[in-house]
């Protein structure tokens, strides 16, 4: 079965129409890349994925493991397995990054029927991972994303992937604002969770990312449709033609 | 000996330290005069000063009231008090015989608190045999303290044992007549705690009320007077998370707190009272005068609260800061949801030289709930160096709340420093979103960003009771959202 399968999807913001009917497969341990202009739907299609509030979905379907995804709430979706790396994420004063990431964990561990982890064991974990994107400890004591940096923030969100061990994971253009050396942890990171079980929807305006996490299939995205589909190499000929000779045919 | 006869011992001597009175009293007809004064100061037998005490406030209130001085310039609303229609002393209620007896949603409460059963029973009034009562736990602490010197016990048997003490700090901090709710305090008080620490004595152990038996039915005028001597130091907790029923709409405590050279104060309140149903309907009136005096050089005293019952919250814990060096704080969580209403905060009186204050105010607005800060700093003329930091932040949750800050400043020296930082926010709906993102409800997303919001203030808290008191804040704010 396919991890996941998004039929005819029409979605709006507001009161606008987003999205125009895309159709997307992924199966188990792909990793698939979205690519598009501006305005194109791309953080939206991550937006209905993750079932943020304010995005209506008006027709099709999207299945995750075969059940309906967008009749589940945000945090049950979470729970299942739905990660979401945010383009932009917040800070939450007062709360510090490790306790809200126990909540979390402990939340999808619950779900899932394994039994909740102590804060030593918890800890233990934390650190292992913290390894994998270079996080310094100190700053995970602190409050969520309070006073990051912009890579200290996107580092953030992929230790949190890391840590709460997706079955798919939308990263919403998490290489923006990276310098090159932020770039390669963040990549490292992805792509040490890269496993036959697991998938991700990497959404991304530049080819750049993409030679550190190579995809299996490139979308293009315009006017909230996918117009053009294809191989890695794919990504390399919008990096040289534009978007221009897609879009056009879209319009 | 047999467990039978430990408990037994157990209650003889909780009996001997005088906090449970078993003399049954007929409750007084409503009305307020020299008699209900009489009666009350009969009742406790107290000596004739204290007596005349009452009556002098008594006459002050009486006059106060006909002038009709109530204070109004307070952000709250409700409907007019005919203190001539209240009974000023009810005998104290009978125990229930059990759990089945208590409002199953007030247990429930207790559940989500996760208070043990015991405690339960405690809480909401049932008989509990002794051994397995507060009791024994209080007795052993009570030695503890004795040890050391420091009497800790309701104001009823202070007077009787300390008079001295309770004569000569009685009243010195807030007089008889300061405002109109501490003067009918005065008048008509019921009952409190006092505790006295001498001289270079730092006390073993946080002293609470909830060691203190028959805490729940001090009524509805409380009187607290804690003293710390010179070098002494003392944590008093005040309250409990659980919800506190009373039918006693008007509540009207005093509490005063001296604190000599190099004492130090930390007082430590958590006020869960019923705030009444949705529309408001039945909650408690809770206006309440807290101050301390720093008197001595180098002294400090430490407020903070975690406000977040009754319908209605009247109160400004305050300090007087007389002696040079000496030091204030008020950290403070004021949670209003529903229809109730706080109008809440401190006044830092800099008086001694190079004297200190901090005031950090954190304000939770829910559903209707209208949330006041009020803070008067003051440096006095000769208060040369004297500084204070204040911080007020409020968060809203919805549209239908409010929040409002008034900082008073009256600078009258030059040398002084005075900082002033306020905020208000929303609960973003990002912020809700990302947590849930992470597979965290939305109540729970809700309560751990209250909880980060007011964290400067819980900090404060003595360990248990913070944990406590974050539990309360998200119970308090069930339904709020969504």
């Amino acid at each position: 079965m396919a991890l996941l399968e998004i039929s005819g999807l029409h979605a709006t913001a507001g009161d606008t129409e987003i999205l125009r009917g895309i159709d997307l497969t992924l199966q188990p341990g792909e990793v698939h890349a979205i690519m598009g202009p501006n305005g194109s739907g791309k953080s939206t299609l991550a937006n209905v994925l993750s079932g943020r509030p304010g995005v209506e979905v008006t027709a099709g379907t999207v299945l995750f493991e075969g059940r309906d995804l967008v009749e589940m709430e945000p945090e049950e979706r979470a729970r299942e397995g739905v990660f979401l790396a945010f383009q932009y994420p917040v800070e939450i004063p007062g709360v510090s990054n490790l306790y809200f990431l126990k909540a979390a964990l402990n939340a999808r561990l619950k779900h899932q029927g394994k039994p909740e982890l102590d804060a030593i064991d918890f800890l233990e974990l934390a650190r292992e991972k913290m390894k994998t994107v270079e996080m310094d400890e100190a700053l995970m004591h602190r409050s969520i994303n309070e006073g990051f940096s912009g890579g200290e923030k996107k580092r953030n969100e992929i230790f949190q992937m890391t840590m709460l061990e997706p079955r798919l994971a939308v990263l919403d253009e998490t290489d923006s604002g990276l310098d090159i050396d932020a770039l390669r942890i963040v990549s490292g990171g992805v792509n040490s969770l890269r496993s036959a079980e697991r998938s991700m929807l990497v959404i991304t305006h530049y080819q750049r990312l993409l030679e550190h996490i190579v995809p299996d299939v490139v979308h293009v995205l315009a006017g909230g449709r996918i117009v053009k589909s294809g191989g890695k190499e794919l990504a390399l000929e919008l990096e040289e033609r534009g978007y221009g000779w897609l879009t056009e045919d879209a319009a | 000996m047999s467990s039978e006869h430990t408990a037994e011992s157990f209650a003889e001597r909780e009996y001997e330290y005088g906090f449970v009175t078993d003399i049954e009293q007929e409750s007084l007809p409503p009305g307020l005069n020299e008699d209900t004064v009489r009666f009350i100061s009969a009742q406790k037998d107290e000596p004739e000063w204290l007596l005349e005490w009452r009556l002098k406030a008594l006459h002050r209130f009486l006059e106060m009231a006909k002038e009709d001085v109530e204070p109004s310039w307070a952000m709250v609303d409700y409907p007019k008090i005919d203190y001539q229609a209240i009974s000023y002393w009810a005998a104290p209620k009978k125990k229930l015989d059990s759990l089945d007896e208590v409002d199953p949603e007030l247990l429930e409460t207790y559940d989500k608190l996760g208070i043990p059963l015991e405690e339960q029973k405690h809480l909401a009034g049932v008989a509990v045999d002794a051994v397995f009562d507060s009791v024994s736990v209080a007795t052993t602490f009570k030695a503890e303290l004795e040890k050391h010197g420091i009497v800790f016990c309701s104001f009823s048997e202070a007077v009787q044992r300390c008079p001295d003490i309770v004569r000569k700090y009685l009243g010195s901090v807030v007089p008889a007549g300061d405002n109109f709710f501490a003067c009918l305090n005065s008048a008509v008080f019921s009952d409190g705690s006092f505790a006295y620490i001498p001289p270079g004595v730092r006390c073993p152990m946080e002293l609470s009320t909830y060691f203190r038996i028959n805490a729940a039915n001090t009524g509805q005028f409380e009187r607290t007077l804690l003293v710390a001597d010179e070098g002494a130091y003392v944590s008093y907790l005040e309250g409990c998370t659980a919800p506190m029923r009373d039918e006693n709409q008007l509540h009207a405590a005093v509490v005063e707190l001296v604190a000599l050279d190099d004492a130090e104060i930390k007082y430590s309140t958590v006020q869960n009272w019923y705030p009444g149903d949705k529309d408001g309907k039945g909650g408690i009136y809770n206006f309440v005068t807290k101050r301390g005096a720093c008197r001595g050089k180098r002294s400090k005293i430490s407020w903070t609260q975690v406000e977040t019952g009754s319908a209605i919250t009247w109160k400004y814990p305050s300090c007087l800061l007389q002696g040079d060096d000496s030091v204030g704080e008020f950290y403070s969580v004021a949670l209003t949801a529903n229809r109730q209403q706080a109008d809440t905060g401190t006044k830092m009186i800099h008086i001694g030289r190079n004297t200190s204050s901090t005031i950090i105010s954190k304000g939770i607005s829910a559903g209707h709930g209208q949330n006041t800060y009020r803070g008067l700093v003051r440096v006095q003329p000769k208060a040369a160096g004297a500084r204070n930091y204040s911080q007020c932040d409020s968060l809203l949750l919805g549209d239908e709340c409010g929040a409002h800050t008034f900082p008073y400043l009256e600078v009258k020296n030059p040398t002084a420093t005075v900082e002033h930082e306020a905020t208000t926010s929303k609960i973003g709906e990002d912020q809700l979103f990302y947590c849930r993102q992470r597979g965290i409800s939305e109540e729970d997303a809700v309560s751990m960003i209250v909880n980060g919001f007011c964290k400067d203030v819980l900090r404060e808290l003595p360990m248990e009771f913070a944990v406590e008191a974050q539990k309360l804040l998200g119970i308090s704010l069930e339904g709020s959202v969504g």
